[in-house]
């Protein structure tokens, strides 16, 4: 990590955005990660994101568990709400404020250690509840703040550094997630952040439960030459399933599209996904042939990224449980807690 | 675009923007740092090895550096690279002990020195430590040419200027003051293995309008004038002065009228304001002292009444713009300003009644002497040239640069060998690593302005020719005003196999000066860059193609030289290395900081 601190002069012809903010208003403190992590590049698509998006800071509530991952939100976002909590618990402590406070964008940050394996239970429960909010893995096969063992995501082709071998199968997030009921499901890689800023910026304007899988090499651990998430490894089997744009709401689609190989997906508040296939068998509207696209394409020894799968009339829990549309704490004290007068009544129509 | 070549020392002297436009090429941050640890004396000897006038300059110098200084372009205002040079000068100590040798057996060549300005004495110090007897002739009483006339004690003090003066001169140069050349002829039968003209540009240019001669005993050529009161020839000014003129001797002539009681002056200029060609500090300094800047004032006549100058009249002009190329258009107003005085400063001229036409050498359609560029030879060998003399009014850095090249000129003629064989510079470039993240210099970005210089009180300064306007920064003042310096001579270095394309010094660059692109021509490439690349005097930093296919592209233009990219690189692709550039001189005995500092 570095001692000094980011310097606060930025280059004096960076671009604004609506806000008037420049990119560097969406940074956070500076880096204590390994140098060359994913997760910084990750960070990085993510400060582009939302400064591209004009979102205003304080809209974005940060989450995040225990690890290298976990510790990430400290570095973007600085002006923003942010939890770091349990290990494995992200989940839990974001369906809470998701209830409590609906309108605040929810990015929840976890690795594969923290989805994986202590918080899997955590994980599945929160895909199937369809949770409106963000959940980012920084996935790259290894509990780096232990000293690099195996995680769960980690290929069973991909030994340690020391050459020991991998015993077990890896657990496949995306595929998980689609047969739980995520409703936009994707994969990328933290070295590629062309593919990957559009599909965090679609992700963030994706109401429902949205689940990016970044696959982020970790430089200390597992970015040796026979691991399968090293930065070589993973652009040299690096399949782009297809190529989106992200089109927000109220603007106006300038880009040419053929609708042989494009498909339009219209998200619930307008806003639009433009995807420009690139493997013509798949459909990502189609939740089994996503699920075959990830599993013929890793029999092959390939990765498959870009958006997998996407479900555009999914309901968020909100809408399934029926909850007040207003966040609780634009609701009137006396309207919240009616008093004791009211809660004998609703009890005595229970007795 | 083809990678950038940095085995080429051109690339990275450019990169270190102040050193590259200074014109003897100092070594500013070097030196800036060594201040910065409170080694006065040896940032002192950086100063005087290269630019040989350090007391003087960082006073009065034009300072082609800071415009260039790159914390101009990140922030509003660059570091005070001159005030700083001054701080050296001031705490320095006694230096005595580093001053070159200079041989008591000589190497028998005399050289003729003809003028003693800072042209003259750059070349004295250069020869002097090799053995040249050098003969210096000043047809004034005492040395430092305009910068003891034309520059008005208040900003430099005599006593600065007779140290730095009077420290070459005791080299033991042969000293004949007061005595005026008055045929180069007369002197080249002298036998003199080389001459050095470095007689300036001493003639003021003067104004044919009405009234001129009538007036005459009331309008005065201003650097005559200055001169006039640098010898203490004249005390007084009448109370109401105008001056006519943009430039900085403008402005020196209506701040020395004020010393000498004037009550009302006023500087008039042909020009609207922005086109002035007195540096900004030098306005901002006589507008601080209450003198108005009255443009677009084209003088048309000396009004005179009962015999005596009783104004000027002017008429208003208006600018015009066409292609760049401005135009100045009469308005048919007319305005009169009264006065007693009047300072003509509207420029200077190159003269040389004395230099025969049948000597062999060379002159142009404008009445100049031929001299090459390079070597600063007329067309008569033997015979060389330098300072506002060769191609007219420059400043003093640049007669000291010129000096510096007449000498291993003159060095390289009286030993037979051809001009064109020249001494190449000295460079070297070495990583700064110190440890994990741990660099040899202040890499941590201060974020402060530029520290203001303390003045005197107007109220004494104002009433007195000798009080310095300017106090200069104390060591407190100097500290702070050191972080501000950028470090650009430590250069990032790029080593293009050990790239990963992690990204991760793309992400961290506060500037966002890195990107990972495709390559392609350069005008499209700096259009393509992450903030486009505008400013085309910056150049791009280009790598070979990386694994991807794409290159590393980094706009030098507002890099902080933070050596951040390097400590978040895990690969060590990026590294922090000082590189350094000594301009070759004549005597090597003139070096000994320089060389060390290479090392």
């Amino acid at each position: 990590m570095s001692y000094i601190q980011k310097p606060v002069a930025y280059h004096p012809a960076l671009k604004k955005n609506a806000l008037g903010l420049t990119h560097r208003d969406y940074e956070g403190a500076m880096s204590t990660l390994c140098a060359g992590c994913g997760h910084d590049s990750i960070t990085a698509a993510i400060i582009e994101a939302c400064f591209e998006l004009d979102l205003p800071a304080h809209r974005v509530a940060k989450i995040s568990g225990i690890g290298c991952s976990s510790k990430a939100p400290t570095y973007f976002l600085g002006r923003s709400h942010g939890f770091n909590s349990v290990h494995g618990r992200m989940p839990s402590v974001t369906t809470g404020a998701n209830l409590a406070n609906r309108e605040l964008v929810y990015l929840g940050v976890s690795g594969d250690g923290d989805t994986a394996s202590i918080g899997l239970g955590q994980f599945a429960h929160v895909v199937r509840r369809r949770l409106n909010m963000i959940y980012v893995v920084m996935n790259n096969g290894c509990y780096g703040l232990t000293k690099g063992q195996f995680s769960a995501t980690n290929d069973r082709t991909s030994p340690s550094k020391k050459g020991d071998p991998n015993p077990f199968d890896p657990i496949d997030l995306c595929q998980m997630a689609i047969q739980l009921g995520a409703g936009f499901v994707a994969r990328s890689f933290s070295g590629d952040k062309r593919q990957l800023i559009p599909l965090i910026k679609a992700a963030i304007g994706y109401r429902g439960f949205a689940f990016l899988d970044v696959i982020s090499p970790c430089v200390t651990f597992n970015n040796h030459p026979a691991s399968t998430k090293s930065y070589d490894y993973v652009r040299a089997h690096n399949q782009a399933i297809d190529k989106l744009d992200f089109v927000p709401e109220e603007s106006e689609i300038t880009t040419d599209y053929d609708e042989g190989t494009s498909v339009a997906v219209t998200l619930h508040d307008g806003s639009r996904l433009m995807l420009h296939k690139l493997d013509q068998s798949h459909d990502p509207r189609d939740a089994d042939a996503a699920l075959m696209t990830i599993r013929r394409r890793a029999a092959e020894g390939e990765v498959a990224t870009g958006l997998l799968y996407v479900d555009e009339n999914q309901q968020d829990l909100h809408d399934v449980i029926g909850t007040s549309p207003r966040p609780l704490n634009a609701i009137p004290m006396a309207e919240l807690c009616p008093g004791s007068a009211k809660l004998e009544s609703i009890n005595a129509r229970l007795r | 675009m083809a990678p950038t070549d940095i085995s080429n020392p051109k690339y990275f002297h450019k990169v270190v923007d102040c050193q590259w436009a200074c014109p003897t090429h100092t070594p500013v941050p070097e030196y800036i740092r060594l201040i910065a640890q409170g080694r006065y004396a040896a940032a002192y000897m950086l100063n005087w090895e290269s630019n040989v006038f350090p007391g003087i300059l960082g006073r009065v110098c034009d300072r082609p550096c800071e415009p260039a200084c790159r914390r101009g372009r990140v922030e509003e205002k660059p570091v005070a690279i001159c005030r700083l040079k001054r701080v050296a000068a001031d705490y320095k100590g006694d230096i005595d002990v580093f001053m070159p040798g200079i041989p008591s057996v000589k190497n028998g060549k005399r050289i003729a020195i003809i003028g003693a300005g800072p042209a003259s004495l750059t070349v004295a110090r250069d020869l002097m430590p090799l053995g040249y007897h050098c003969v210096l002739f000043e047809k004034d009483p005492r040395g430092g040419g305009l910068m003891r006339t034309n520059i008005p004690s208040f900003r430099l003090p005599e006593v600065v200027l007779d140290e730095e003066v009077g420290r070459i001169l005791g080299f033991g140069v042969e000293v004949r003051f007061g005595h005026e050349i008055k045929s180069l002829k007369a002197l080249l039968d002298d036998g003199f293995d080389a001459v050095f003209i470095g007689t300036g540009a001493p003639k003021g240019k003067d104004l044919d309008i009405p009234g001129r001669k009538a007036a005459a005993a009331s309008i005065h050529i201003g650097i005559d004038f200055l001169t006039s009161v640098a010898f203490e020839h004249v005390h007084r000014i009448g109370r109401r002065v105008v001056v006519i003129g943009g430039g900085n001797t403008a402005m020196d002539c209506c701040r020395t009228a004020l010393r000498l009681g004037a009550e009302d002056v006023k500087v008039t200029v042909r020009s609207p304001r922005k086109d002035m060609k007195a540096s900004d500090w030098e306005i901002e300094d006589a507008e601080r002292e209450g003198v108005p800047i009255l443009d677009n004032h084209n003088p048309k006549e000396f009004i005179v009444e009962g015999g005596r100058l009783a104004g000027v009249r002017f008429e208003r002009m208006r600018a015009e713009y066409v292609d760049g190329r401005r135009k100045l258009i009469p308005t048919g107003e007319e305005v009169v300003i009264p006065c007693d005085d009047v300072l003509m400063a509207i420029g200077q001229e190159n003269a040389f009644p004395w230099i025969e036409r049948d000597i062999g050498l060379e002159f142009d359609q404008w009445s100049m002497p031929k001299v090459d560029r390079l070597s600063m030879m007329s067309s008569r060998p033997g015979v060389f040239f330098g300072g506002d003399a060769a191609w007219g009014p420059e400043n003093i850095i640049w007669a000291v640069a010129h000096g510096h090249q007449a000498a291993i000129s003159i060095d390289l003629h009286c030993h037979g060998k051809a001009l064109s064989e020249r001494p190449a510079p000295g460079t070297s470039l070495v990583s700064q690593k110190m440890g994990i993240h741990e660099w040899s210099y202040s890499n941590d970005y201060a974020d402060l302005q530029r520290v203001a210089v303390p003045h005197a009180e107007m109220a004494k300064s104002l009433r007195n020719l000798k009080v310095e306007v300017e106090l200069g920064y104390d060591d407190k003042l100097a500290a702070k005003e050191v972080e501000r310096c950028l470090n650009c001579d430590v250069q990032t270095v790029f080593t293009r196999p050990l790239c990963i394309e992690c990204d991760a010094c793309m992400d961290i660059c506060p500037v966002d000066c890195i990107n990972f692109t495709e390559n392609g021509a350069e005008p499209e490439l700096r259009q393509a860059l992450r903030v486009p690349a505008r400013n085309a005097s910056q150049d791009l930093y280009v790598s070979d193609a990386l694994k991807t296919g794409r290159v590393m592209v980094k706009d030098e233009d507002l890099c902080l030289h933070c050596g951040l990219c390097a400590e978040r690189c895990p690969t060590g692709a990026w590294d922090m290395q000082r590189f350094t550039y000594v301009e070759a001189q004549a005597s090597p005995a003139c070096l000994a900081h320089h060389n060390a500092y290479i090392r």
